[in-house]
C-alpha cells in the first residue's frame, strides 16, 4: 500500500525531469534551421515562458495573486543598463539585474506579503508604476523619460546576434525551469502548497511562512530581472513606459492560466499557445489586438479557469499531482 | 494664503474623487471583485455627455439625467450575464476577468474616439468666483457640488430603502442576508449597476473639468483605489472621506514636488496605507 | 523537577475583554490535565497563546524551561508543542498521507520528503486510518478528520499535545475509540493536555484537571474533587444550583 505511493513519487520527478530535457533539446533545434523572424519570435516565447514560470512560483504555488512581474522586469532592464552605460560587462550586469531583483524583492515582501487577496494584489500592482515614476525621474542615471541606449554589440552578424539571444533565453528559460522541478519536488514546493491551501493551519504545523513566502516572491523576481536585463540588451533601446507596461504582469498570469497551474510545464505550454495567438492576432487585427487580448482573457476565465492542463487532468480521471 | 487656496482646490476637487470612487468601493465591498472596467466607465460617461453637448447642445448636468439608467442597465446586464459565473473565484480570476472586459472596452473607445484629449467647453462660460485672494473656478464648485449630492443619493439610498438595506446585508453577511429571503444574485446584479452608475454620471462631471481620452481611465482607476484603500471598503461615508483627504494630498504633492508627481505621492500613499492601516483611515474592516 | 509546561500570570486581552487573566499552570511530563469550563471561559484562546497564535498580554509562558512568550506558531511546533484543532482544519487539496507528511516534515523534524511520508503511513496506522492515506483530506468523515488530525499532531513529534474537543460532533462507541487512542498516545511518553466537555472523558483519562471561568483559574486537582467544587458548580450551572446542592444559602 506504501510503496507504490513513493514510488510514484519518484517516478513522478523523474518523468518531469526527463520531459523537460526533451522539450529543452528541441527548442535548441530553430537557431540551426529557422530565420531570423522565426527566432526573433522564439525569443520572444522564451522570454515569455521564463516571465510565466517566474511568476508560478509566487502565483501558481503560493497562491499569492503577484502583480509585480513588471516591476522586476523594469528594474531588471534598468539595472543591466545602467550598469552597463557604467562600463560593467554585458554578462556581469545581467547578473547584478538577477541580484538587484532579487533583493528588491525580498525587501518588498517583508512589507507586502503580510497582505492577502486582494490588497496584496493592488499593492503589487502599485509598486511598478512607483517604479517608473522613480525611474523616469532620475533622468541623469536612467535617462529618463528620454529613455536609455545601450551599448551596441560589435563583430556579430545579425543572424548571428539573433542566435545569440535565442540562445541565452532559452538557457535562462531552462535555469527557470530547473528551479521550478527543484522546488516543486522539495521541501519548499511542499510549503508553498500548504500555504496556498491553508495558510494558519500551515503555520501552525512548522512551516515557517514568512521565510517560505518570500523566498517564493524572490524567485519570483530573480529570473524576471534578468529576463529584464537581456531583452534590453537585445533591443537596445528601453524607456519607462516600455519596460514597466502593466501587461507584462498581466500576460505572464494568462499564459499560466491558459496552461495551467498545477504542473512545471503549464507556464511553458500557456507561453507558447500564448505567443502563437499573439502573433495571429497581431497579423490580422492591429488596431483592435489589445481588444481580442480582452476576448481571450474573458472566454479563459469564463470557461478554462484551470487551463488546457486542466482539461488534460480531468480526463486523467482521480490522479492527484 | 496659498495654502489656503491649495486646500480649497484639494477639497474640491476631493469631491469629485469621492464620487468617482464611491461605486467602486460599493462594489468591492459587497461583490468582492475589483471592478477595472470602472475607470473606462467613467471614460465613456464622460464621452457620452460630450457628444451630447456637441451634437445636441444637451448640458452636462442633464447628461447625468440621461446617463443615469444607460449605465445601471450596462452594469446590470454585465454582471448577471458574465461575473455572476465567477462570483465564487478566486481573486485572480475575478481581476482577470474584469481586466480583460475592460482592455475590450478601452479598446472599442480607442477605435471609436481616437485617442486624442478633447474638452467639453461651455458657452457661455460659468466664470471664477473670488473671494479676496481665493478663486475657484464656478464650474469646479459646480461639478464638486454635483458629485457630492450624487454621493449623498447613493448613501440615502443605501440607507433608506429596501433593496439599499438588502445591499448592506448581503454585504455583512451573504449566508444570512440569503436566509432573510433575499435575491442574492438579483442584489449583486444591482449593486454592480449602481456601480456603474456612479461611473457614468461621474463621466460628464469630469469631461466639465479635464480634457478626456480613452487614455485616461487608467488614471481614474487609480485615484479610485487609493480612495478606497484610504477611506475603508463598501462605505460611501468612507468614499467621502478618502476622496476629500485624496484630494488634498495630491493638492499639496503638486504644489511641493510638481504635479506630474502627485500621482506618485498618492500611489506611495496607497502602498503606506496597506502596509500600515489596510482597514483605512476609518478603521472599517474590509474584505480581503 | 522543571514542569514541562509553565505559565506565569498570563494575561490575553483583545481590546478592553480580558480572554484569559491571571492564569498560573504547571504542567508537569507524563501528566494528562483536563482543561475545563464553560463556553467561552477562554480555554481555546488559552491554548492560542500557548501555542503562538496569539501573544501574551502580560506573564509568560516557559516551555521545557524556554521562554516561548513572543514564538511565532511555527516555532512553538518546532519546539515540541502540538496541537490538534476544534474545527478541523486539514488542506483539502491534498492527500491524507501529505496532510500528515507536512506535519512530520515541518515540524516534527523528518529529514526528507520520503521520511516524512513513511513517517506519515506510520501514523495514519496507528490511529486507523491507514487504508485512506491516498485519499483526498476533504472526502473524510468527520470522525475520520478528527482522527486525522490526531494523526497530524502525532507526526508533529511533540513533547506536549494540547488537544481541543476532540470530541465534538462524534457518537457514543467513536469517542469511546478516540479514548483509547488518546491513552494509547499517552503511554507513548506524550504528555497531554485536553480540552473537554464530556466529563466521562475528563474522568476516564484525566489525573488532573483544571477549570476555567470568564478567563479566570477558579479550580484545580483531581477530577472527582473539582466537580464536587462550589465555585464549579456555580461557573456551570448557576448560583441557585450551586447553593442547593451544597445547601448554602444564596442571595
Amino acid at each position: 500500500m506504501s510503496n507504490p505511493a513513493m514510488a510514484a513519487l519518484h517516478t513522478a520527478a523523474r518523468r518531469d525531469l526527463g520531459l523537460a530535457c526533451l522539450l529543452f533539446a528541441l527548442m535548441a533545434l530553430p537557431p540551426f534551421v529557422a530565420d531570423t523572424y522565426i527566432l526573433r519570435l522564439g525569443t520572444t516565447m522564451l522570454m515569455y515562458a521564463v516571465l510565466a514560470l517566474s511568476w508560478n512560483f509566487i502565483g501558481g504555488m503560493a497562491g499569492y495573486p503577484s502583480f509585480a512581474t513588471a516591476a522586476f522586469f523594469g528594474l531588471g532592464a534598468y539595472a543591466g543598463g545602467v550598469a552597463q552605460k557604467f562600463g560593467i560587462g554585458m554578462w556581469l550586469a545581467w547578473g547584478f539585474a538577477g541580484l538587484l531583483a532579487l533583493l528588491f524583492a525580498a525587501a518588498l515582501g517583508l512589507a507586502l506579503l503580510r497582505l492577502r487577496g486582494h490588497y496584496f494584489a493592488i499593492a503589487s500592482l502599485v509598486v511598478a508604476e512607483v517604479l517608473r515614476e522613480i525611474i523616469n525621474s532620475a533622468t541623469d542615471l536612467t535617462g529618463g523619460g528620454m529613455g536609455l541606449n545601450l551599448p551596441l554589440r560589435t563583430g556579430q552578424s545579425v543572424e548571428q546576434q539573433a542566435d545569440f539571444f535565442y540562445w541565452t533565453m532559452l538557457g535562462l528559460a531552462a535555469v527557470a525551469m530547473a528551479a521550478t522541478l527543484a522546488v516543486q519536488h522539495g521541501r519548499l514546493g511542499f510549503g508553498l502548497r500548504c500555504i496556498q491551501q491553508n495558510e494558519s493551519a500551515a503555520d501552525m504545523l512548522g512551516v515557517n511562512t514568512t521565510a517560505t513566502k518570500t523566498s517564493a516572491f524572490a524567485l519570483s523576481a530573480v529570473f524576471t530581472g534578468i529576463a529584464g536585463a537581456i531583452y534590453a540588451s537585445w533591443v537596445n533601446y528601453i524607456e519607462p513606459p516600455d519596460v514597466f507596461d502593466v501587461l507584462y504582469s498581466v500576460k505572464p498570469i494568462v499564459m499560466v492560466l491558459l496552461g495551467g497551474a498545477g504542473s512545471a510545464f503549464g507556464p511553458i505550454i500557456g507561453a507558447g499557445v500564448f505567443l502563437g495567438l499573439e502573433e495571429i492576432v497581431w497579423r490580422r487585427f492591429l488596431e483592435v489586438h489589445s481588444g481580442v487580448l480582452g476576448l481571450l482573457i474573458v472566454l479563459l476565465v469564463l470557461f478554462l479557469p484551470r487551463g488546457l492542463a486542466g482539461i488534460a487532468r480531468r480526463r486523467a480521471r482521480g490522479h492527484t499531482p | 494664503m496659498l495654502y489656503l487656496q491649495v486646500l480649497l482646490n484639494g477639497l474640491v476637487l476631493g469631491g469629485l474623487f469621492a464620487c468617482i470612487a464611491a461605486g467602486f468601493s460599493l462594489v468591492w465591498g459587497v461583490l468582492n471583485v475589483i471592478n477595472i472596467l470602472h475607470g473606462s466607465f467613467i471614460v465613456l460617461g464622460a464621452y457620452a455627455a460630450w457628444y451630447g453637448h456637441a451634437l445636441w447642445g444637451i448640458h452636462p448636468f442633464v447628461s447625468i439625467l440621461l446617463v443615469a439608467p444607460l449605465f445601471f442597465a450596462l452594469g446590470y446586464a454585465i454582471q448577471s450575464g458574465l461575473l455572476n459565473r465567477v462570483i465564487a473565484a478566486p481573486v485572480l480570476l475575478t481581476l482577470t476577468l474584469t481586466f480583460g472586459l475592460d482592455l475590450m472596452l478601452s479598446n472599442a473607445m480607442l477605435a471609436a474616439f481616437k485617442a486624442d484629449f478633447r474638452k467639453l467647453v461651455l458657452d457661455p462660460p460659468l466664470g471664477v468666483l473670488s473671494l479676496g485672494n481665493i478663486v475657484l473656478p464656478v464650474d469646479r464648485l459646480a461639478a464638486m457640488a454635483l458629485a457630492l449630492l450624487l454621493t449623498l443619493l447613493l448613501y440615502l439610498v443605501l440607507s433608506r430603502s429596501r433593496t439599499g438595506r438588502a445591499i448592506v446585508a448581503v454585504r455583512m453577511d451573504r449566508e444570512a442576508a440569503s436566509l432573510m429571503g433575499v435575491n442574492v444574485y438579483r442584489t449583486y446584479a444591482i449593486t454592480f449597476g449602481l456601480g456603474a452608475l456612479m461611473a457614468g454620471v461621474a463621466g460628464p462631471l469630469i469631461a466639465m473639468i479635464f480634457p478626456i481620452s480613452p487614455l485616461t481611465g487608467p488614471v481614474y482607476l487609480g485615484k479610485a483605489f487609493v480612495v478606497c484603500v484610504l477611506g475603508g471598503l463598501g462605505s460611501v461615508p468612507g468614499a467621502m472621506v478618502g476622496g476629500l483627504v485624496l484630494g488634498v494630498v495630491e493638492s499639496f504633492a503638486a504644489l511641493w514636488f510638481g504635479p506630474e508627481h502627485a500621482v506618485t505621492v498618492a500611489f506611495a500613499l496607497l502602498i503606506a496605507m496597506l502596509v500600515f492601516r489596510p482597514t483605512g483611515l476609518l478603521g472599517r474592516k474590509g474584505y480581503e | 523537577m522543571t514542569p514541562l509546561l509553565e505559565l506565569r500570570a498570563v494575561s490575553r486581552r483583545f481590546g478592553g475583554l480580558a480572554a484569559v487573566n491571571n492564569v498560573s499552570l504547571s504542567v508537569k511530563a507524563g501528566e494528562i490535565i483536563g482543561l475545563i469550563g464553560p463556553n467561552g471561559a477562554g480555554k481555546t484562546t488559552l491554548v492560542n497563546v500557548i501555542t503562538g497564535v496569539h501573544p501574551a498580554s502580560s506573564g509568560s509562558v516557559l516551555f521545557n524551561g524556554r521562554d516561548v512568550t513572543r514564538c511565532a506558531p511555527w516555532q512553538a511546533a518546532r519546539a515540541g508543542i502540538g496541537r490538534t484543532f476544534q474545527i478541523v482544519q486539514p488542506f483539502p487539496e491534498l492527500t491524507v498521507v501529505e496532510n500528515v507528511a507536512a506535519a512530520a516534515l515541518f515540524a516534527g523534524g523528518a529529514s526528507s520528503i520520503r521520511n516524512a511520508r513513511t513517517q506519515a503511513l506510520e501514523h495514519l496506522d496507528f490511529v486507523g486510518l491507514g487504508d485512506f492515506a491516498e485519499r483526498s483530506a476533504s472526502a473524510l468523515t468527520l470522525a475520520m478528520r478528527k482522527r486525522l488530525e490526531l494523526a497530524k499532531g502525532l507526526a508533529m513529534r511533540p513533547r506536549l499535545l494540547l488537544l481541543d474537543e476532540v470530541n465534538a460532533g462524534l457518537n457514543s462507541s467513536e469517542i469511546n475509540q478516540a479514548l483509547e487512542l488518546i491513552q494509547a498516545i499517552a503511554a507513548r511518553g506524550i504528555t497531554i493536555l485536553i480540552i473537554e466537555h464530556l466529563m466521562k472523558v475528563v474522568t476516564s483519562l484525566c489525573s488532573r484537571v483544571v477549570v476555567l471561568h470568564h478567563g479566570e483559574l477558579i479550580a484545580e486537582g483531581e477530577p472527582q474533587s473539582v466537580m464536587r467544587d462550589p465555585k464549579v458548580i456555580q461557573a456551570y450551572l448557576g448560583k441557585r444550583y450551586a447553593a442547593q446542592t451544597t445547601g448554602a444559602p444564596h442571595g
